[in-house]
C-alpha cells in the first residue's frame, strides 16, 4: 500500500510528514534510553528480512496481490519504538533506491505502515496476549494483531487519499479496507508463523514484553 | 547468557533474508497490490506522477542492465536486503554508543 507521488494533496502529505517525523524522533529518543546490546544486530536482521519479505507479493482474490507490511513482526522483535525506526528505514530506502512509494508521500507511508502498523499491532498484541495465554495463545494474538494493523493502516491511507480529493472517501475507504481485510490474512499468517518459529528456536530474540508466559509459571 | 553470546542466528537470519529477497522474490505475483487495484477500479490511478521526482537507481526492484527479469529482481533484492541489514545495524549501534557516553 505504498502511496505514490500525486495521490496526496500538499496539506495532507505535509501534515502526515510532520506527524511521522515527530513520531520517529520520539522513538529515537525512547530507544536512546532503552536499547539493549542484543538488539543491535537484531535491528539489522529484522530490517533486512522485512524488506525482503515485502518483495514477495502473494495472490489474493480477483487478480490482486498483497505482501507483508511487517510492522507487527518488527514490533514483536524490537518493541514498538524499534519497529517504527526499522519500518521508517525500510520505507526511506524503498522510496529512494527502488522508486516504491512517493517522495512527497514518504511521511504518509511511514505513518500508515510504520507508526500506525507498529503501534496498533503492538497494542492489540499485548491486549490479546492477556486473553490467549501460552505460546499457542501468543501465535493467535500475533495473527489477530497483524490483521487489525494492516486493516487500520489501509484505512489511514484511504483517509489521506480521500482527504486529498483524489476520490471520494465514501468510495475509497470501504474498498481499501475490504481488499486489505484479505491481504491482512496473509500478514497474520506470516507474522504468526514467524513468532511461533522464534518462540521454539530462539525465544530470547522475541521482545521481552511480547514473550508469552509459559503455562504454570508465576507471573 | 550462552544464548546471547551465540551469534550464529545473525548470519542465519541474514541468509534467510537474502534467500527471500534474492530468490523467492522472483516468484512474486505481478498482479496489482491492494492500493493499485483500488486506484485502477476507482479511476484515480492516473493521478500518480508520471515522472518520478527522483531517479531511483533500482526502480521497480530491477538491477539495471540485466536482461533476465528474475535475475535483475534477485540482484536488486539482495542489494536492498544488505543495505537494510547495514542501516539497521548501524543505526542501532549509533544509538547504543550515544547511550553509553
Amino acid at each position: 500500500m505504498h502511496i505514490p507521488d500525486g495521490f496526496l494533496s500538499t496539506p495532507v502529505w505535509a501534515a502526515a510528514g510532520a506527524v511521522s517525523a515527530g513520531t520517529v524522533g520520539y522513538s529515537l529518543h525512547k530507544l536512546n534510553n532503552s536499547l539493549e546490546d542484543s538488539q543491535i544486530p537484531l535491528m539489522g536482521v529484522t530490517g533486512a528480512f522485512i524488506f525482503a519479505a515485502q518483495m514477495v507479493n502473494f495472490p489474493i482474490a480477483g487478480g490482486t496481490s498483497g505482501h507483508l507490511a511487517g510492522a507487527v513482526l518488527a514490533a514483536l522483535l524490537l518493541g514498538p519504538h524499534g519497529a517504527i525506526l526499522v519500518m521508517a528505514a525500510i520505507l526511506v530506502i524503498q522510496a529512494l533506491l527502488f522508486g516504491d512509494g512517493g517522495i512527497t508521500a514518504l511521511g504518509a507511508n511511514i505513518l500508515n505502515m510504520g507508526v500506525i502498523g507498529a503501534l496498533t499491532g503492538y497494542g492489540f498484541y499485548r491486549l490479546f496476549q492477556r486473553l490467549f495465554t501460552g505460546p499457542r495463545g501468543g501465535v493467535t494474538a500475533a495473527f489477530l494483531a497483524a490483521w487489525i494493523a494492516v486493516v487500520l493502516s489501509s484505512a489511514a491511507a484511504a483517509l489521506q487519499i480521500g482527504l486529498s480529493g483524489a476520490v471520494p472517501l465514501r468510495l475509497v475507504l470501504p474498498a481499501m479496507v475490504g481488499v486489505h481485510a484479505l491481504i491482512g490474512i496473509g500478514e497474520g499468517l506470516i507474522t504468526a508463523a514467524a513468532l511461533g518459529f522464534l518462540l521454539r528456536v530462539r525465544r530470547d530474540l522475541v521482545f521481552p514484553a511480547c514473550r508469552p508466559l509459559v503455562s504454570g509459571s508465576a507471573i | 547468557m550462552k544464548s546471547v553470546k551465540n551469534r550464529r542466528w545473525i548470519w542465519l537470519g541474514l541468509a534467510a533474508a537474502l534467500l527471500v529477497g534474492g530468490f523467492i522474490s522472483g516468484f512474486a505475483s505481478s498482479s496489482p497490490d491492494g492500493l493499485e487495484r483500488v486506484a485502477e477500479d476507482q479511476g484515480f490511478a492516473e493521478q500518480a506522477s508520471e515522472r518520478p521526482l527522483i531517479a531511483s537507481p533500482l526502480a521497480d526492484y530491477l538491477f539495471p542492465g540485466i536482461h533476465s527479469e528474475r535475475l535483475a529482481t534477485g540482484l536488486a533484492g539482495m542489494l536492498g536486503t544488505m543495505v537494510l541489514f547495514a542501516v539497521g545495524w548501524g543505526a542501532a549501534r549509533l544509538l547504543r554508543r550515544r547511550q553509553s557516553s
